[in-house]
C-alpha cells in the first residue's frame, strides 16, 4: 500500500547546504527553510515504517516512453551538469527491481509504452538523488526509479497529463499488489523560472527571492488548493499552471503522485515553501487518512 | 555606346575584384577554416550496423574526421546543443575529462568509455572573451562531470585519438538570438586571440522529433514528412552556404520541425556570430539520415570568397559607402 506521498523537489542546492559527506563541495549552509521542511518530513515517514521509495525525477527525461531502472544496485558519482560548483555527490543506492518490472507491467498493459534500463554504468540523475537524500539521508530503503516520459513537450500538457494519470494507477494497483508499504516522491518544483545569475557566495541568502511576483501567486494558489484537499481540482488546472509558470510540472511528476494518491481530500501538510535560485518550491506531505 | 557599356562593365569587375581582394586579404588573417553541423545521437557510434542510414551517417563522420585529420586545425571549438545550462554559458575546462558514459535513453545500445583532451588555457580565455561581451560564463573543470552524449559522440568519432584538443560550450536554454550571436562572437574573440587555427562544430539533430514508441532500427525515418520536407529545405540553404538565411531562419525552423524544448534553435546563430554572419561559403552536404524519428545531418562550411549577390544577407555590414558592388555585372565564382 501507498502509506504517504510527497512533492519532494530536486534542487542540488539543498544537499549542498546540508553538506552530507557525500557531496564534494561544502557551504556554510542556505536554504534553511526549505532543508528544515525536509527534516520534518523525515520524520514523519520514519514513523511510518515502510519499505521502499517509489521517486519520479524530472530529470531523467526519456522520449519512448515511461523507463525504470532494472538494476538492483548503482554506485557511482553524479556531477549536476548546471550547478557543478554545487553538487558532486557519491551515491551508492539499492533499487527494487521487482516493484519496477511490476509497475512497468502494469503500465504496459494499460497501454503506455515502457522500458527498463539494465545497464550496470548507467549514472543516476541528480533529480532523484537529492529527492531521494533529502527524504531519507539514511538511505536505507530500496529505490523505485521512474523516468519522466517527453509528453508535455512532444504532445501537450493534456496529454502529459492523462499518461502520467495512467501511470500513477499502474504505480498504485502495483504496489498494493505486492504487499509492500511505499512512500511516493514527486520529485519537481512547482514555478521554474531561475535565475540566471548566481551570487558569488551562492548560499548567500540575501539574494534569494522568487522571480516574479506572478509565480508566487501561482505557487500560493496550487498550495492552497493543497491544503484544502481539493488536489483533482488541482490536477485539472495543472496543465495553466504549467505554462503560466514554467512549472517543473511538466515532468508529470505531481500528476502521477495525485492519481496513485487516488486524489487525497485530507488536508496535505505543507512542511515548507522557499526558492532556490528564483524557482518556487514546496515540501508537502499526503499521509493522512492512510491505514496504518 | 556599345563601348562605353563594355568599359563600364570591365571598370565594375575591376572595382568588384578589388573588394574581393581586401575581403580575401582579411579572410586570410582568420584562422578559423571550417564549421560542422554535426549529429550527436549515439547510435552513430555504438550502432550504426543496425539501420543502412546510421551506417552511411557513420562512413560520412570517417570521411569528415580525415578531412579534419589533414586540415591543420589545432582547436576544435564546440557547441552542444545537449550541453545544457542556466547560469549563463559553461565551457568545459578539465584537461582530460574521462568517464564511462552512458546516455540516459538509449543506454541499452552500450556504455561509452572516453578519455577526452581539453584546451583549458583556451577556455579561459573564451570565457574572458565572453566577460568583455557582456555575457555571463564561466568554466567548469570537475573530475567526474557528465559530458553530454553528443560532445562524446563527436570527439570520439572525429578526433578519436585526440590529437586535437578541444573545448566545449554549453547551449543556456533562456538565451535567445542576441545573446547566441554574442556568444559566437566571443568565440570568433578567442580564435582570433589565440592565432590558433580552428574548426567549429555545432553538435545539433535537424528536426529533433523523436519516435515517441519502439520503432525497429531497420525501419527508422524521419518523423513526419512535414519534418523532412523543412529539413531539405534548410540542407539546401547548407548546401548553398547560406549560413546566415539559414540563422535568419531558425526561429520559422524552431516552430516549424522542432520540439520545443527550449527557447529557440540557436545552434545556426553561434555559428553564424564565430564564422561571419553571411552567405559566402562553400557547403557540403556529407549525409542526412533519421535517426530515431530525428532529421541529422553532417554538414560542412567553408569561408569562401564566391560572390553570393543574388541572396539575402550576402554583404557585409556596411557603416560607410564603398562604391557600387557590381550588382548587375558577371558571378565570380
Amino acid at each position: 500500500m501507498i502509506v504517504a506521498g510527497a512533492l519532494a523537489p530536486h534542487p542540488p542546492h539543498l544537499v549542498y547546504g546540508d553538506n552530507p559527506k557525500q557531496n564534494e563541495p561544502r557551504s556554510e549552509g542556505g536554504w534553511e527553510v526549505l532543508r528544515w521542511g525536509y527534516e520534518r518530513l523525515q520524520k514523519n515517514l520514519d514513523k511510518l515504517d515502510y519499505d521502499v521509495l517509489v521517486v519520479l525525477s524530472p530529470h531523467w527525461r526519456t522520449q519512448v516512453g515511461t523507463h525504470f531502472v532494472g538494476v538492483p544496485h548503482l554506485k557511482g558519482k553524479s556531477v549536476d551538469p548546471i550547478f557543478p560548483n554545487l553538487f558532486r555527490f557519491n551515491y551508492d543506492m539499492n533499487f527494487d527491481v521487482k516493484l519496477s518490472e511490476a509497475i512497468s507491467k502494469k503500465a504496459e498493459k494499460m497501454g503506455l509504452v515502457t522500458d527498463m534500463m539494465r545497464n550496470p554504468d548507467y549514472r543516476v540523475d541528480y533529480g532523484t538523488i537529492v529527492s531521494c537524500h533529502m527524504t531519507n539521508p539514511k538511505w536505507n530503503k530500496p529505490i523505485v526509479s521512474i523516468s519522466s516520459n517527453g509528453a508535455a513537450q512532444y504532445f501537450n500538457l493534456e496529454v502529459m497529463n492523462s499518461l502520467f494519470t495512467k501511470l500513477g494507477i499502474a504505480t498504485r494497483e502495483a504496489i498494493n499488489e505486492s504487499g509492500k508499504r511505499a512512500v511516493l516522491l514527486a520529485s519537481n518544483s512547482l514555478s521554474h523560472r531561475h535565475f540566471t545569475l548566481e551570487p558569488e557566495v551562492p548560499e548567500d541568502m540575501s539574494k534569494e527571492h522568487i522571480t516574479s511576483h506572478a509565480l508566487y501567486l501561482w505557487d500560493m494558489r496550487m498550495l492552497e488548493l493543497m491544503k484544502k484537499g481539493k488536489t483533482r481540482e488541482m490536477t485539472e488546472i495543472l496543465p495553466d499552471f504549467t505554462e503560466q509558470t514554467m512549472g517543473e510540472t511538466d515532468s508529470g511528476a505531481l500528476t502521477w503522485l495525485m492519481s496513485a494518491l487516488d486524489y487525497p481530500e485530507y488536508p496535505a501538510e505543507v512542511h515548507a515553501y522557499g526558492t532556490v535560485i528564483g524557482t518556487g518550491n514546496a515540501i508537502v506531505e499526503w499521509s493522512k487518512g492512510v491505514e496504518s | 555606346m556599345k563601348n562605353t557599356k563594355k568599359n563600364t562593365k570591365m571598370k565594375s569587375k575591376k572595382t568588384f575584384r578589388r573588394v574581393l581582394k581586401s575581403k580575401s586579404k582579411k579572410s586570410s588573417l582568420s584562422p578559423l577554416i571550417k564549421g560542422f553541423i554535426v549529429p550527436g545521437l549515439p547510435h552513430i557510434l555504438l550502432a550504426p550496423e543496425k539501420n543502412p542510414g546510421w551506417q552511411k551517417m557513420r562512413n560520412a563522420f570517417d570521411e569528415v574526421k580525415n578531412e579534419i585529420a589533414a586540415s591543420g586545425a589545432e582547436i576544435l571549438v564546440i557547441y552542444s546543443t545537449y550541453w545544457s545550462s542556466i547560469l549563463g554559458h559553461q565551457i568545459q575546462a578539465e584537461p582530460e575529462p574521462e568517464w564511462v558514459h552512458v546516455d540516459d535513453q538509449f543506454y541499452a545500445l552500450g556504455s561509452i568509455p572516453y578519455k577526452l583532451r581539453m584546451d583549458s588555457k583556451f577556455a579561459e580565455l573564451l570565457k574572458e572573451k565572453c566577460l568583455s561581451r557582456g555575457l555571463q560564463a564561466r568554466t567548469t573543470a570537475y573530475k567526474g562531470f557528465p559530458i553530454d552524449t553528443g560532445s562524446v559522440v563527436a570527439l570520439k568519432l572525429l578526433n578519436p585519438d585526440n590529437k586535437i584538443p578541444a573545448v566545449i560550450i554549453s547551449s543556456n536554454i533562456y538565451s535567445d538570438r542576441a545573446e547566441s550571436i554574442v556568444l559566437g562572437k566571443a568565440a570568433r574573440d578567442a580564435i582570433e586571440a589565440s592565432g590558433k587555427k580552428a574548426i567549429c562544430l555545432v553538435i545539433t539533430s535537424l528536426s529533433n522529433r523523436m519516435h515517441t514508441t519502439h520503432v525497429p532500427s531497420e525501419k527508422d525515418k524521419i518523423h513526419s514528412l512535414k519534418d523532412h520536407e523543412w529539413n531539405l529545405k534548410f540542407l539546401e540553404y547548407l548546401q548553398a552556404g547560406r549560413l546566415e538565411d539559414a540563422s535568419q531562419l531558425s526561429r520559422q525552423f524552431h516552430r516549424e520541425a522542432r520540439v520545443q524544448k527550449v527557447v529557440n534553435f540557436k545552434p545556426f546563430w553561434w555559428l553564424a556570430g564565430v564564422m561571419g554572419q553571411n552567405n559566402l561559403y562553400g557547403g557540403k552536404l556529407y549525409e542526412y539520415q533519421p535517426i530515431c524519428g530525428t532529421g541529422n545531418a553532417l554538414v560542412g562550411l567553408t569561408p569562401s570568397l564566391r560572390s553570393a549577390r543574388d541572396l539575402e544577407f550576402d554583404e557585409d555590414d556596411p557603416q560607410n559607402y564603398k562604391g557600387e558592388r557590381n550588382v548587375l555585372g558577371e558571378k565570380y565564382d
